[in-house]
This record gives C-alpha cells, sequence and structure tokens, in this order.
C-alpha cells in the first residue's frame, strides 16, 4: 500500500436481489483493492438495501470503482466520500473476565472517558459496548487489554453524509417519472 | 384466455413474443423440457444445433452482430454452461447483445454438487451484463422480459438466465407477454446534456486539426449516416478502431483508414499531430492506444459514450457526452460550424505514400512469388464487390484481413476485437451466414484458430451453408510466432503445427475445398469459391515467415512504427503546425 491511498468510504444503494453482494465485491478484487470494512443493510427507502464498504485507495481509481458498481443493473446508485465528508461510527464489544474487573479501582474512570458502556455482568465475564471511531475503539481496547480481553469484535463502519441533498432519494423521483403507467412489473422492482 | 402451460413453454413463448426466430442450441439432461418444447414451435423458432456450447454462443453473436437483434443460445447446465463461458466474455468485451439459457438442476438440488450442477451465477456475473437464476416459473415471463430489455438497451452485452429445472416443469398461468421497457436501477437512454454538447461543439469549432475515432458504437446505434453528416459539416478526417471498421465505407474521402497496433501509419500518426480527437463509441483500449500517458499528446479529447463508466477509464477525457451515438451526433452536428481542413487533411498524404511504399505495395503485389495475406484478402474482398460480410478468427489472419478486406456496407465485420477469442471464426461466420443468408460471408482464417472449433463444419454440413472458408495457412500460430521473432530472440516455443490435410477434413463434412499454392492460380480459385453455391474452402499456402506490418510494440508511443524487419518510421510528430 502506498502513502498517498486515502481510506475511502463507498455507499451503495441497491434492489435488494440475490448476488449483489458478490457482484460488488468482485469489483473490488479485479483492482487488487482490499475490503476494509463492509455493513450491509436495509435503508430507509423501502425495498432498497446499503452498502457501506470502505477500502484504502486513490482518487482516480475510487471514481472508475464506483462508476464500475453503478453499471451493475440492480444497483441505484454509488457513491465514495472521504472521511471530512461524512459522519461515521463503528460498534465494538469487548468480553473480560468479571473476576478482573471487580476490584478495579479505575473502572469508572475508564467507562466515562472512553464513553462506553457496561452491557452485561455475569459470573465468568462482563461485556463493554463502545461505540466510536477506530481509534477510539482501539483506544479502548489497549487500555482494557490489562484485564485480559478474551473476545473483541467491532463492526464495519455506518456512515451519514454531511451534504444537504439527498441524490438516491433524488434519483429514484427521477425514475419513478420514466415508469410507464400500468407497469405490469412494478410490484416486483 | 388464461390456460396453464410449462414452464419450458413459457420460456419459448416469451422468446416468440420478442420476436426470436432462430436460437443456437445444446441439449442436454437439466434442458431437454425446453428442447422438447421447441419440438412443438418448429415453425416458430429454429434452432441450430451446433458441435459444442462454445459454437453456440460465438455463433450466436456473429448472428447479433450481423442483426443487430440479441443472438440466444440454449445450453444444459454443468458442462453446457461452462463451455460458453469464452463467448460470455467475449460478448461482454465487444458489446454483444446475446440471452444465455442455461440449464440448472432443480431448486431442491442447489448447492448439493448435484449431477452437472455448477454455480452459473457466480461464475457469469463478472463476465455478463446481468444473470438471473430462475427458481420458479411465476419468474419466467418477468426475467425473459427483462434479459431482453437489458441486453438490447444502453450498451449492449450478455445476459444469462440460469433456468433451474423444476421451474422448466412447473405449470403456470400464461397470460399476454409484455415486454419490460423499465427498471428502477437501471438508465440505458440518457437525456443528453446540452452543456456538454455545447462544449464539445466549442472545442469542435476551435481546432484546427480535429480527428474521429469511430469504435463499434457507432455500428451498434446504427450512427453510420450521422456520423457522415458530421464529419463531412466540419471537414473532419475519421478513422475507425478494429471493431468500428464498416461503419464508413472505406473510399470514402474522409476515411483515412484504421487505427491501432496494426493500424494504418497515418491514422496512428495523425493521433500524435491532432488538437482535438473525438472518440465515438469506443473506449480506448490498449491496442489502440498505446502507452495511454503518451497518446495525443497535443490534442483535447472529447468522447462520446453510453457507457458512462468508460469516461476516464483509460484515457483522461477534456469533454464527455453521454448518450447514444446516434442521438449525440443527430444534436451536435447542428451546433458546429461548417468548415474546410484542407491542409491538414493532406498532411496524412505523406505517411500513406510511406506506409504505401514499404507496406502495402508488397502485400499486395509481391515479387518474390510467395502468396501474401494481404493480397489474398484484397482480391477476395475485390471478387466480391467488396459487399461481403467479412468474419475472422484472430491473430495475423485477423489484421491483415482489417486491414486490406473493403467495406461498402455498414455491419460488415464481425471479429474478436476486446477478448481476442482464437476460434471465434468459424461458428461466427456460420450465424452472419445464417443471420443474412443472401450476402456472401468471406471467413479468413488461420490454421490455429480453425482447429480450435473446427467440429463446427457439422453445422455446415448440417444446415447446407455457404460460407466461404479462407484458410490463410502457414502451419504456425503466425502472431505469437511474429512476436517471438521480434521480441524473443527467434524462440519458436511452441508455435509450429502439424496440420491435418484440410482439403481431405473438410470434403468429410461435405465441403468443396481445394489448397492454393501457386501465386497464379489464385484468381481462378477465388473466383470458383465465389461462384460455387455452397460452402467452400480455400487453404492458402503462406509462408511461416510472413509478419504483419506495420506493427506499434505493445505499450509503446504510437509513432514507434515498425515498417518492416529493417525499417521504422522516423518522422517525428509535426509540433509546428502554427507555421504550417
Amino acid at each position: 500500500m502506498t502513502i498517498s491511498n486515502t481510506l475511502y468510504t463507498v455507499a451503495v444503494f441497491s434492489e435488494n436481489r440475490v448476488g449483489l453482494l458478490n457482484q460488488i465485491s468482485i469489483i473490488f478484487t479485479r483492482r487488487k483493492l482490499n475490503i476494509e470494512t463492509l455493513t450491509v443493510s436495509p435503508s430507509s427507502i423501502k425495498g432498497v438495501h446499503k452498502f457501506t464498504i470502505t477500502t484504502y485507495t486513490d482518487k482516480q481509481t475510487i471514481q472508475k470503482l464506483v462508476l464500475q458498481i453503478e453499471k451493475r443493473i440492480d444497483v441505484l446508485k454509488a457513491f465514495y466520500y472521504t472521511d471530512d465528508e461524512i459522519v461515521f461510527q463503528e460498534i465494538a464489544l469487548y468480553k473480560v473476565p468479571t473476576i478482573n474487573l471487580i476490584d478495579e479501582p479505575n473502572l469508572e474512570s475508564i467507562i466515562r472517558r472512553h464513553n462506553a458502556r457496561i452491557l452485561e455482568i455475569a459470573r465468568e465475564y462482563t461485556v463493554i459496548e463502545k461505540t466510536g471511531q477506530s481509534d477510539e475503539v482501539e483506544a479502548l481496547f489497549e487500555e482494557l487489554k490489562k484485564y485480559d480481553i478474551r473476545q473483541f469484535v467491532r463492526s464495519g463502519r455506518v456512515a451519514i453524509t454531511k451534504s444537504p441533498a439527498e441524490y438516491v432519494t433524488m434519483f429514484i423521483e427521477e425514475q419513478e417519472k420514466r415508469r410507464m403507467p400500468k407497469e405490469k412489473w412494478s410490484d416486483k422492482e | 384466455m388464461e390456460q396453464k402451460i410449462l414452464g419450458a413453454e413459457a420460456l419459448i413463448r416469451s422468446l416468440i413474443a420478442e420476436g426470436v426466430d432462430t436460437t443456437f442450441g445444446y441439449p442436454g439432461g437439466a434442458i431437454i423440457p425446453v428442447f422438447d418444447v421447441l419440438y412443438d414451435h418448429k415453425k416458430e423458432i429454429r434452432n441450430i444445433l451446433v458441435r459444442h456450447e462454445q459454437g453456440a454462443i460465438h455463433a450466436a453473436q456473429g448472428f447479433a452482430r450481423v442483426t443487430g437483434k440479441p443472438g440466444v443460445v440454449i445450453v444444459t447446465s454443468g458442462p453446457g454452461a461452462t463451455n460458453v463461458i469464452t463467448g460470455l466474455g467475449d460478448a461482454n468485451m465487444d458489446s454483444t447483445p446475446l440471452v444465455v439459457i442455461t440449464g440448472q438442476v432443480g431448486s431442491a438440488a442447489l448447492g448439493s454438487d448435484a449431477f452437472q450442477e455448477t454455480d452459473v451465477i457466480g461464475i457469469t456475473q463478472p463476465l455478463t451484463k446481468w444473470s438471473y437464476q430462475i427458481r420458479s416459473a411465476e419468474d419466467i415471463e418477468w426475467a425473459v422480459a427483462r434479459a431482453f430489455y437489458i441486453a438490447m438497451s444502453g450498451r449492449p452485452g450478455p445476459v444469462v438466465l440460469d433456468f433451474a429445472k423444476n421451474a422448466q416443469n412447473e405449470k403456470i398461468e400464461w397470460k399476454d407477454y409484455k415486454k419490460c421497457n423499465y427498471i428502477r436501477s437501471y438508465e440505458p437512454f440518457p437525456i443528453i446534456n446540452k452543456d456538454e454538447l455545447c462544449e464539445a461543439a466549442d472545442l469542435i469549432n476551435d481546432s484546427k486539426r480535429p480527428f474521429i475515432l469511430a469504435g463499434n458504437g457507432v455500428t451498434i446505434s446504427c450512427a453510420e449516416k450521422e456520423l457522415i453528416e458530421f464529419a463531412e459539416k466540419a471537414d473532419i478526417p475519421m478513422c475507425n478502431t478494429l471493431l468500428g471498421l464498416s461503419s464508413v465505407p472505406s473510399d470514402h474521402r474522409l476515411n483515412v483508414g484504421m487505427i491501432g497496433m496494426h493500424g494504418n501509419v497515418a491514422c496512428n500518426i495523425a493521433t500524435m499531430n491532432c488538437d482535438l480527437i473525438i472518440a465515438i463509441g469506443m473506449r480506448f483500449s490498449d491496442r489502440v492506444t498505446g502507452h495511454p500517458a503518451k497518446f495525443a499528446p497535443q490534442a483535447k479529447i472529447i468522447h462520446i459514450d453510453i457507457d458512462r463508466s468508460e469516461f476516464n477509464k483509460n484515457i483522461l477525457v477534456d469533454a464527455s457526452i453521454h448518450g447514444d451515438a446516434k442521438e449525440v451526433l443527430q444534436q451536435l452536428t447542428p451546433l458546429i460550424a461548417p468548415a474546410s481542413h484542407e491542409e491538414w487533411l493532406s498532411s496524412f498524404d505523406d505517411d500513406w505514400k510511406i506506409e504505401n511504399e514499404t507496406v502495402i505495395s508488397q502485400e499486395l503485389n509481391p515479387q518474390d512469388g510467395q502468396i501474401k495475406m494481404g493480397q489474398v484478402v484484397r482480391k477476395v474482398s475485390e471478387a466480391s464487390g467488396n459487399k461481403a460480410i467479412l468474419v475472422t478468427d484472430v491473430g495475423q489472419n485477423q489484421m491483415q484481413a482489417a486491414r486490406y478486406f473493403k467495406f461498402t456496407q455498414p455491419r460488415s465485420i464481425i471479429t474478436s476485437g476486446g477478448l481476442g477469442t482464437m476460434g471465434f471464426g468459424l461458428p461466427a461466420a456460420i450465424g452472419a451466414q445464417i443471420a443474412a443468408p443472401d450476402r456472401t460471408v468471406c471467413f479468413f482464417t488461420g490454421d490455429g484458430g480453425l482447429q480450435m472449433t473446427v467440429e463446427e463444419l457439422g453445422m455446415i454440413l448440417q444446415y447446407n451453408l455457404p460460407v466461404k472458408i479462407i484458410l490463410l495457412n502457414n502451419n504456425f500460430l503466425g502472431m505469437v510466432r511474429q512476436w517471438q521473432e521480434l521480441f524473443y530472440h527467434e524462440r519458436y516455443s511452441e508455435t509450429e503445427m502439424v496440420n491435418p490435410d484440410f482439403v481431405t477434413l473438410f470434403k468429410a463434412y461435405g465441403i468443396h475445398a481445394e489448397d492454393v499454392e501457386d501465386i497464379n492460380t489464385l484468381d481462378d480459385a477465388i473466383d470458383r469459391m465465389l461462384k460455387h453455391n455452397g460452402a467452400y474452402l480455400l487453404n492458402v499456402n503462406i509462408a511461416p515467415e510472413e509478419l504483419v506490418y506495420p506493427m506499434i510494440p505493445a505499450g509503446s508511443v504510437l509513432d514507434n512504427i515498425l515498417l518492416s524487419r529493417t525499417e521504422k518510421y522516423t518522422k517525428k510528430p509535426n509540433t509546428d503546425y502554427d507555421n504550417l
């Protein structure tokens, strides 16, 4: 990986159809781009799925990549963003033996400082949750290390754009105008 | 009237409703129900029984390229499906509309490694415009309608419908078929942006040395007339890419030839000298641009294409117009000022003279008694009145055919451009002949490529097709040999072939065949071939040392042109045009 590479967040809006993830991921693979994180979920628009993918690359490559993704028939729109154009978060869970925490005088301070919270306390283990950005998640990891982290999981990134325009909604509205009246297959879309 | 019919019947009725009258297919276990239904619809749909599924898809490509309609392929699951993969890749690169129907095991058995099961969707997704698995008969009409709409609209391409056997055998109600004309996530008819048009028109009107690069998109959108009107109005010289050939008649005043690795000197040099490139329906393949960073160093570039993802993909452009070539040209021509570029046009003459003297005259009027590939091509072309459909295989035969065949009618070249598929030619020629029974189809091939799909001679035999086959036979994989001679120190690794007696082989298939070894017998042989009412083979003996010139080594700048074993193009690009 060269120094000039930037972490880009790619947002893909697609119809909810089997095989879409494969179609999108092979576009990354073909260009030797590693997917750093991937989150897929239904979007706020009914029937539309959203993929949020992060990858390190340069501007020219990401521009081409997004056009190639958008070329897939079942993809509605694809966008790319740098970190300053979006608000983003990820979530992490840490599982630590309860016994290592129980007499820890700094526990409250750690949880407070990191804006974390305790999800569950059992006799054997405690689950701590942290939402934030990668470096924040990692900072808490570093701090909890001494208590012997037994499991650690983190989600992919979720992101919301700072732009005032909602391009996907606009695109779908434009497209709906093209739809012929009494479209036989409309229930399928 | 509503009635219950089999899924397989619904498929065939859907195909008929889409206007399909010819399919290319090969039966097998997972597609038998469809062939069973075809038996009842012989009057409406004629299936051409191929000898190998690769032959089916290449024949469908030839058919599609001649008609402009989608080629339809019906094959079975597993090996039937994997055998069409090469053709999918080829059609995807060359924007050929295809609807490929593959049988598939029943839905319940999917994922169980059932007999002849293959993950067809998984392996075809990277090579197709769309692929979809029909798991229920309810999906058939919807999927077929969508498949045809997607294959044909926008930038055409191959579509795969993977048809599970249970869906073929399920019964459904048949209603009136309705074609698809809308997909929410797909925008194949972009509205042309007026600002983009004006920006391009300004660049054209300001240009002193404009140059048109016309590609396959001109043929696909039937923009031949519009292209000529556009070029004539502003007096702009134009060249074709390999796949763009025949969109402009070869002898048109403004047609200055073919661009690319084995293209005409004047065209390649013009890219170095021009101040504006107008690229229409082409994708700046590396075989056209040479070294991409050093392509067209003095020029601004306008790119007209229906596929937005082509803009700035290989070459950074200064202006782009997203739209169908025909529509764009219709709207652009009124915005450009009539112009005359006499001086610019005459600047091509010197380079044509160089090519004529060093390359073309030797090829057309050889003094060494050897038969030259270019000579054979030109003689066949002229004997056909320059009206034949040219089909080529891949390699030296392809380049010489493209260089020396003359075109007077559009849609007259069928060749594998982007993928460079050896073995493409014979089945594609058969498909072209089926699509255009009244036109002469001249198929130029080499001994290597011919043998890759030679089993398809069975189609010629079974359907009595009058394809004219000209085998430029040097008993070598000639283009690889050429690279080995020029760039690999004459180490001819695995390129020499011991070949069968082709005349005997073709005769076994009932095809008239003759050897041509003497240059003096060539004209008569061509005459016999073209006059013969049926398929014909000319097995023309070519010396293995024959090379295709001019040649720009891969990745070179376009003025680095080899003219012969000993000569290189030496004139440097003109950077001093303002003082001309």
